[in-house]
């Protein structure tokens, strides 16, 4: 009965061992990527700060930074995987929402529909994009090496109460600018009749889009809200516990 | 004969909401102002519920008991959600069958299409929701009265929506029949109709292991029905025949919104039967080990 007992033990240890390996693994990996993705939103920043400074308009600023927005927004994908297997602790669902809604308008909205890419709206959104980017990547960072600065944990849960309506109504004015350039080619779309027995019109799914905004939007505003009162404000309930 | 003293509190805030002082074998159902459909009694406040039949002398309490109470929220009974949900299906499909103005283009409207298989996949789907709505009145034995009222808006748009989604194509005037006519139509019927029985069989033989009014639980096993015979293999053939004659309809109608929705079913149907296959292994230790959850040897 006592080796039964000491083989418990070693097993325990050996799990343990693995565990804390693989929880630095993790926290090493996660520290590079956000470390990485505040460089490229900060690369973005830069980049449309010097184009609006040299050429003193915005028209052809998205052409002159899309392949680094493509880029750095589609590497985001990555985050969607950190909460399936567990490194991060966020919903997939929430994540896998925001980061699809950032990918489809960046691939099929803005770069596949040129007419629009001058507009006013798309400037808009990526700046949104990139100040709320900057900041929450660095509150990442800083959090894992455990050295937050309050002003970034301030910026994190305050400055999405205007940024996340200001980006929406950025996206929302694109999808709009561009229903008439979808209508007019057809554009990813399937007619009747064909062997599938199916159609598919982008232009109707492009206004179904824009009205999903409305259920959607506000969860996820209620969402940072709530995340925003716990952790501002949570330290001081359990303080009046105690 | 012993007495005890019950007092029932709330799960979540702990607040005592009832004490009874003098109660014989069995828990009153008494008046909290929520009817009992939506009351989950429980030992433990974060355990799961005690059943209705549960008698007060065989649970581990003291004479003094504590009960931790939930509300469920509002419920609705099964046989009306079923109902519901069926009944869509058949009439929405119907409506399109027929062309109803406002669906497709106006010299449409009231004509009827000149391939035959819309005709059979029409007597199909009726048949498929006909069937249902009978079992659901007449066969199926249900083990809880109730679900969440919620859960009538999430089914309905499930079933009407997809119902929809298939009926506007198949009877579409631009619809293009099955590339390769004729055989596959009737092999696709006889797919159909082969899984309909099967399903049919199922649920009756289910229905007999339960005697009227009960809620036992036995291990299902194959009877002189040959359609039974997947009990052999599978925990739970009503799924396995289900997606049998979804992918008999899909063949048929040759239709993309159809084989999703037989994929979604499918997905849908394995997670409830992986999940009856756990409770049959877990409940009885004799449980046949060659049978798996949905597709035999598969899944």
């Amino acid at each position: 009965m006592a080796s039964g007992e000491e083989d418990g033990t070693v097993e325990e240890k050996e799990t343990n061992n693995k565990k804390r390996t693989k929880g630095t693994i993790a926290t090493a990996w996660l520290t590079f990527y956000n470390i990485a993705m505040t460089a490229g939103w900060l690369v973005l920043a830069v980049a449309m700060v010097r184009y609006y400074l040299q050429k003193g308009t915005h028209k052809g600023l998205y052409r002159n930074i899309a392949k680094t927005l493509k880029f750095f927004q589609t590497f985001a994908l990555l985050e969607v995987g950190h909460c399936a297997i567990g490194i991060v602790r966020t919903s997939v669902i929430v994540t896998g929402v925001q980061v699809c809604s950032r990918i489809f308008m960046v691939w099929f909205v803005t770069n596949s529909i040129r007419q629009i890419q001058n507009e006013e709206s798309v400037i808009l959104f990526v700046v949104v994009w990139t100040i709320t980017e900057i900041t929450r990547y660095s509150f990442y960072t800083f959090n894992l090496l455990n050295h937050l600065p309050y002003f970034i944990k301030w910026a994190r849960y305050n400055m999405f109460i205007v940024m996340y309506p200001l980006g929406v109504i950025g996206e929302l004015l694109t999808i709009h600018a561009s229903l008439p350039y979808v209508r007019r080619s057809g554009m990813y779309s399937l007619r009747l009749p064909n062997k599938y027995n199916v159609s598919f019109d982008y232009y109707y799914f492009l206004i179904i889009v824009m009205l999903s905004y409305i259920p959607l939007f506000p969860q996820l505003y209620f969402h940072m809200l709530r995340q925003r009162r716990r952790v501002l404000h949570g330290e001081i309930v359990v303080e009046k516990d105690e | 004969m012993k007495h005890y003293e019950v007092e029932i509190l709330d799960a979540k805030t702990k607040d005592k909401l009832c004490f009874l002082d003098k109660v014989g074998k069995v828990l009153p159902s008494f008046s909290l102002h929520w009817y009992p459909a939506r009351q989950s009694i429980r030992l433990d406040p974060k355990g799961k519920s005690l059943k209705d039949e549960d008698v007060l002398q065989h649970l581990p309490v003291g004479t003094t008991a504590t009960f931790y109470f939930r509300d469920l929220g509002a419920q609705i009974s099964w046989v009306t959600v079923f109902l519901t949900e069926y009944a869509g299906p058949l009439l929405i499909y119907l409506m399109f069958y027929f062309r109803v103005p406002f669906i497709y283009a106006p010299k449409y409207d009231f004509t009827t299409s000149k391939h035959w298989v819309v005709h059979l996949a029409c007597m199909c789907h009726s048949f498929h929701y006909v069937k249902r709505l009978l079992e659901t009145l007449f066969v199926h034995r249900f083990s809880h009265g109730t679900m969440p009222l919620r859960n009538i808006f999430k089914n309905c748009t499930y079933y009407w929506g997809f119902a929809a989604w298939m009926a506007y194509y198949i009877n579409h005037p631009l619809y293009t029949p099955p590339i390769y006519g004729e055989q596959q139509i009737r092999l696709a019927l006889t797919v159909f109709l082969f899984c309909q029985i099967g399903n049919f069989s199922i649920h009756i033989a289910l229905r007999n292991l339960r005697p009227p009014g009960s809620k036992t639980r036995k291990i299902p096993y194959p009877t002189k029905n040959p359609f039974t015979w997947i009990f052999l293999l599978v925990s739970c053939p009503n799924y396995t025949y289900e997606l049998g004659s979804w992918l008999g309809f899909t063949l048929m109608t040759q239709c993309l919104p159809v084989a999703f929705f037989t994929l979604v079913g499918f997905i849908q149907m394995t997670v409830w039967a992986k999940g009856k296959h756990r409770s049959y292994l877990k409940e009885f230790r004799d449980y046949p080990t060659l049978r798996s959850p949905i597709l035999p040897f598969i899944l």
